[in-house]
């Protein structure tokens, strides 16, 4: 895969398909932790670092042990045809639990190795694990995409950078999301705005301005 | 039925509706609510996983170590999603494809491991099994309600009907900030209904 085209998946995963704005996934901790921009920058941080991880991580669950490859480990364990190795269908179970499992690994090792780290980041990594766009980065770095006309994802050349790049462009994207939104909030907390749309009301209608404007970028990728 | 096992299940429906009331499992129900078929085969999906969830969860809970429970919740939750997506790909291609990567998202819907352990842990099986019918048809009444909406106003159709003939729709209401924005006024009714 040319750095070109991997350049225009990050293009592509934080402007034109933002996670938020384009995809949906990751609603509830947009909501829930744009109310001031020092927790979304944690929280921001948090989910760059996780999904960058999570990516690696599923792609090679996925690559050795579920796709009947010739890198299967079951097929080169006990040889015979790869076919009859095809765990394919347990992706979503294997996925989920090496997300938490691999949540809970981080946070052991940030708090042991950097306690500044763990302080800034450590109250948002639990719940990462409930967030949809976690799980959803992994799947989709499977099922790929084509960026001009050029296939990319698992079975593809260059899958792994692809999954890499998906990942980490899907946390930047998120983590932009949460900043603009917070710094909206900020100012809106002291706005006149009609009692029945205070609160969670407001905050969908500002999103909805926002993904309008992300929509400017429809197009750039296609 | 007595009166308390009525209220289990239509407690769901309005006054803890998931969606409008309590908050939760936002990201389905902005994605999926493009028209309203999506809205009813994500929303059926959802109460086949929850009302199973919820009962296996409360026949297990005497089993399951409390240190270890979360992750035995989501393989019961990942176990049932699985086969639901399995179900769709096979006899609805055409939901499946328009909605796939949401139906494997039902695993950290945060309705689902939410009932499970603020209810499904706590109560019996039978009561469990009521909860999980009522959620999930007020999930489902909240999902048919924005995707109504989205659809009228988006496309001007309803179930593959035109609704205004002549009337040329919003078609921003169909794309994402449609969907914010259906929410967000939504809510924002809600909060006016129950004030007054």
């Amino acid at each position: 895969m040319s750095f070109s085209v991997l350049l225009l998946v990050l293009v592509s995963t934080i402007f034109v398909n933002n996670f938020v704005f384009a995809k949906f996934l990751g609603t509830c901790p947009y909501l829930g932790v744009s109310k001031d921009s020092q927790s979304a920058m944690g929280m921001g941080l948090a989910v760059i670092f996780v999904m960058t991880m999570a990516s690696a991580v599923s792609w090679a669950i996925y690559h050795f042990f579920l796709y009947p490859g010739k890198d299967n480990v079951l097929y080169l364990l006990l040889g015979g045809d790869p076919a009859q190795y095809d765990l394919r269908y347990l992706m979503t179970l294997a996925f989920i639990l090496v997300i938490a499992a691999l949540v809970q690994f981080v946070e052991m090792v940030i708090q042991k190795v950097s306690p500044a780290l763990y302080a800034a980041l450590g109250i948002y990594l639990p719940l990462i694990t409930t967030n949809c766009a976690v799980l959803a980065v992994a799947i989709l770095n499977i099922e790929g995409m084509s960026i001009f006309g050029v296939r990319v994802g698992h079975g593809y050349p260059g899958s792994l950078l692809f999954a890499l790049a998906n990942g980490f462009g899907g946390g930047v994207g998120f983590a932009l999301a949460l900043l603009l939104m917070a710094g909206i909030r900020e100012r809106l907390a002291l706005g006149n705005v009609p009692k029945p749309l205070q609160g969670m009301p407001i905050a969908f209608i500002t999103a909805a301005l926002l993904a309008i404007a992300f929509m400017g970028f429809i197009g750039m990728v296609k | 039925m007595s009166v308390s096992t009525v209220k289990e299940v239509t407690k769901g429906f309005w006054e803890k509706n998931p969606v409008l009331v309590l908050a939760l499992g936002l990201c389905p129900s902005l994605a999926v609510t493009t028209s309203v078929r999506n809205a009813l085969g994500m929303g059926v999906s959802t109460i086949f996983v929850l009302t199973l969830s919820n009962v296996i969860i409360a026949l297990i809970k005497g089993i399951v170590p409390s240190q270890i429970r979360i992750p035995c919740y989501i393989i019961v939750i990942a176990t049932l999603v699985t086969i639901v997506d399995l179900v769709l790909a096979a006899y609805f291609p055409d939901i499946s494809k328009a909605i796939g990567l949401f139906i494997k998202l039902i695993v950290v819907n945060c309705i689902i491991l939410g009932r499970a352990e603020a209810f499904a842990a706590k109560n019996t099986a039978w009561r469990s099994l009521l909860d999980g019918i009522g959620m999930g048809i007020g999930f489902m009444i909240a999902l048919v309600l924005i995707a109504a909406v989205r659809e009228v106003l988006g496309a001007n159709k309803l179930f593959g009907f035109t609704v205004f003939p002549g009337w040329r729709p919003i078609a921003v209401m169909v794309l994402a900030p449609g969907a914010f924005l259906t929410l967000g006024f939504l809510l924002g009714a809600k909060n006016l209904r129950m004030r007054t």
